[in-house]
């Protein structure tokens, strides 16, 4: 038995999954961008996987790539979050309904 | 049962499940742990992919910092147990369940019946020579210089949006 590149796509498709299920149920606006982290990091396992398969090592640049783009969203958003709760007290985005018409 | 067969399944059982554990639990704080092992068993599998660069990065960005932010943040404020897992608008929740598994079936589907592996075939010397800080160091500063540094300029953007966004006043 080897182990061929359907495994990591597999896995890696669970992962988004799991995902999306995450950021439709919780209610928590900090799970639900934890939950869109690890869409991100599914994404980059697949990178990877081809890049590995594939000999060729510009998925792996991709990821590096993806993994800025993480790390800015993560702080803009929690800023974000944060200037929110200072004003409602509460990170529920069933609460935070302002722009909501 | 080879050890990268066994390394594999070892790594992939503990990221598909603490995944699943990540988005059960009410309490945001034990979410985020286990999200954080979830991080570090994709750096295993990275490992087990000759990704040694992305495995490093992956634990020190994503496990180091980004989970850290989010932990001080999940501090910062004021802890609240969500409602359990189907008390509030359950038809909703299970609906939500459904649309995702609809997306993962997809996929499934998709991955067996595509079948990359026919056409891919694993070069080993290849594979560990793409994973190598040397390989993505020279594309990065060569070919990928201008998105480099766009990656630069966003992560400088960030960092004073976020200064800016968390200010108590604006002026």
């Amino acid at each position: 038995m080897t182990i061929t590149i359907e495994y990591y796509l597999i896995l890696s498709a669970f992962m988004f999954f799991v995902g999306v299920a995450g950021v439709l149920i919780r209610r928590n606006a900090i799970v639900v961008f934890m939950s869109i982290e690890l869409m991100l990091n599914s994404a980059n396992l697949t990178l990877v996987a081809f890049s590995s398969y594939l000999g060729n090592s510009i998925g792996q640049l991709f990821v590096f790539f993806v993994m800025t783009v993480a790390a800015a969203e993560a702080a803009v958003g929690l800023a974000i979050i944060i200037a929110i709760f200072r004003n409602k007290l509460t990170v529920n985005i069933d609460e935070i309904n302002i722009l909501k018409w | 049962m080879t050890l990268d067969v066994i390394l594999f399944f070892v790594f992939g059982i503990v990221a598909a499940v603490t995944a699943v554990i990540m988005i059960t639990r009410s309490n945001a704080v034990i979410s985020a742990l286990f999200l954080v092992l979830n991080f570090a068993a994709l750096a295993g599998l990275y490992l087990t992919l000759n990704a040694q660069f992305i495995a490093v990065t992956q634990i020190i960005v994503y496990a180091g910092a980004i989970m850290v932010l989010f932990l001080f943040v999940l501090m910062l404020l004021r802890p609240e147990n969500e409602k359990k897992f189907l008390e509030l608008n359950p038809k909703i929740k299970i609906f939500a369940m459904v649309i995702a598994f609809v997306v993962f079936a997809q996929l499934a589907y998709i991955i067996f019946f595509a079948k990359p592996s026919q056409n891919i075939s694993k070069d080993l010397a290849k594979s560990v020579e793409a994973g190598t800080i040397e390989s993505i160091g020279r594309e990065l500063f060569t070919n990928y210089v201008v998105p480099f540094e766009a990656a630069g300029f966003l992560l400088l953007a960030a960092t004073i949006g976020a200064l800016v966004l968390a200010k108590k006043k604006f002026d």
